[in-house]
């Protein structure tokens, strides 16, 4: 099969890949580019495992062919922690105990990670809403939901 | 047609373990020349925790803290025997094996250290930070990584360790049928909450509230972390999880994400989580099994309250809308 260019920045840095045409964007990074943070938990749009931010949208990489992401910037899981610091969401999640297997964590994060982008104060029911495409097997959410809400409060309190 | 309200309750015995051919895991312990310590086993961390907890039991018994050691869960091809992480046996099982293998290797720990500090093994005592002293003259010490050097480039011991811990098999008395399954039980208690909407069928969970006992919580957050995802597990069976939603019939089983309802974060009950700690006696430090109970008393709980709601007893999981409306359809017949 021809191969395509792709080009774009993944979490800041440039990338450039020559990829069969039709290849979704989290094989791309997963088996190209060796970004395993992006898991792929159902190939088809249901999970949320998958999820990445494109352009500072969330977006599911496992429905997103990777010849369409030229020019994007790409943000993942693996690229939050700054100079071994981990993000506020990271701490919290690792804080209010809200991964257990962690197949689903790295797309909570993403989900989490655009909803206080745009909604630094979010209620429950916003963050609830802002998970509801992104299902786990372990934690019954529970903690996961507090620990966006701990880190909403942190960004806050640092912002202030 | 109404919305109606009902409460149930159900309380479970959960055994720690099986009781097919005998329950068996092996572990296996040894220092690295600078003292830090391994422990390896063929058991499997799920994201249960399995590798915090054994850790903390390697040190706890050896006398280090719990970063001085590492876990390796290895494969079936090279690892210590172990049957699996399943029947909430991987802390009872597993653990009592890695104490066993912890104490063989602190007991060569001490002798080489009593041959360094030139008095008797029985006489020295860890201080849980690293450090082995005299009894009653603490002056006297050495660390345990100088121990590990010795006992690596000069006295030529290895300190470690091997551990096995079996349950082995009961087999029913033939007059009267008794046996023991297991020697460890878990207990809990639900109490849930239901409305029931009798025109449509459907069940909406209000409040979940779980009293567990689960001997000793070897790392109570991590243990409150798996009885708030199990009891959210145990609705989400009561209510909608199934792959043959026709069984014995596989027709209309769901095959991906789409079809297998999986209640996300936006149908939670008010969940009340107690822990109840009273130390078993054959666990490892006095712990038992709670890993798959805490999915298990909201099923029952749940059935209960539908009974109490609409007065129809739904006998087959999941309790779905379409059973409960025929169960009414029965009853009005
Ligand atoms: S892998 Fe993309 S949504 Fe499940
Ligand atoms: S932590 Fe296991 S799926 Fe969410």
């Amino acid at each position: 099969m021809a191969k395509v260019p792709v080009q774009f920045t993944l979490n800041g840095s440039e990338k450039a890949e020559f990829i069969d045409s039709g290849t979704t964007l989290l094989n791309a990074l997963r088996d190209k580019i060796g970004d395993t943070s992006p898991k792929g938990g159902c190939h088809q749009g249901t999970c949320g495992a998958c999820s990445v931010i494109i352009d500072g949208e969330l977006r599911l990489s496992c429905l997103t062919l990777a010849e369409t992401c030229n020019g994007a910037a790409i943000t993942t899981t693996s690229g939050l922690a700054e100079g071994g610091v981990l993000h506020p969401l990271q701490r919290a999640f690792l804080d209010a105990f809200a991964t257990q297997c962690g197949f689903c964590t790295p797309g909570m994060i993403m989900a989490a990670k655009v909803l206080l982008d745009h909604t630094p104060n979010p209620s429950r029911d916003e963050v609830v809403e802002a998970l509801s495409g992104n299902i786990c097997r372990c934690t019954g959410y529970e903690p996961i939901i507090q620990a966006v809400l701990t880190a909403a409060r942190a960004n806050s309190q640092n912002a202030a | 047609m109404a919305i109606r309200r009902g409460r149930g309750v159900a309380a479970i015995n959960y055994p720690t373990g099986m009781n097919l051919g005998g329950d068996p895991t092996q572990a296996l312990v040894h220092s690295t020349p600078t003292g830090n310590f391994m422990v390896t086993l063929s058991s499997v961390d799920l994201g249960q925790g399995m590798k915090q907890i054994m850790a903390q039991i390697c040190a706890e018994t050896i006398g280090v803290p719990t970063d001085r050691v590492v876990v390796d869960t290895a494969d079936t091809d090279t690892g210590p025997h172990c049957m699996g992480t399943f029947a909430s046996r991987g802390t009872h099982r597993a653990g009592n094996a890695v104490i066993q293998a912890a104490k063989e290797a602190r007991q060569v720990m001490l002798e080489v250290a009593a041959e360094e500090l030139e008095v008797n093994a029985s006489d020295l005592e860890t201080d849980g930070q690293g450090n082995i002293l005299v009894k009653g003259a603490p002056q006297k010490s050495i660390s345990i990584f100088d121990v590990a050097l010795s006992a690596h480039f000069k006295r030529g011991r290895s300190i470690s360790g091997r551990g096995m811990f079996l349950i082995p098999r009961s087999y029913p008395e033939k007059e009267t049928g008794a046996m023991k399954p297991s020697t460890c039980y878990a207990h809990a208690c639900t109490v849930a909450e239901v409305e029931v909407d009798d025109e449509t069928g459907e069940v909406t969970v209000l409040t979940v509230k779980n009293v567990f006992e689960i001997g000793r919580a070897l790392n109570p957050k991590m243990v409150e972390q798996q009885l708030v995802g199990g009891s959210w597990m145990g609705i989400s069976h009561a209510l909608y999880e199934t792959t043959e939603p026709y069984y014995p019939n596989r027709d209309h089983g769901g095959t991906d994400f789409n079809q297998y309802l999986m209640p996300g974060p936006g149908d939670l009950a008010e969940t009340e989580i107690i822990v109840l700690e009273r130390p078993s006696a054959d666990g490892p430090y006095g712990a038992k099994g709670p890993g798959e109970m805490c999915a298990n008393p909201q099923i029952p709980a749940v059935a209960n309250a539908v009974f109490d709601a609409v007065g129809v007893r739904i006998d087959t999981l999941p309790i779905t809308p379409e059973r409960i409306l025929r169960a009414l359809k029965a009853q009005a017949n």
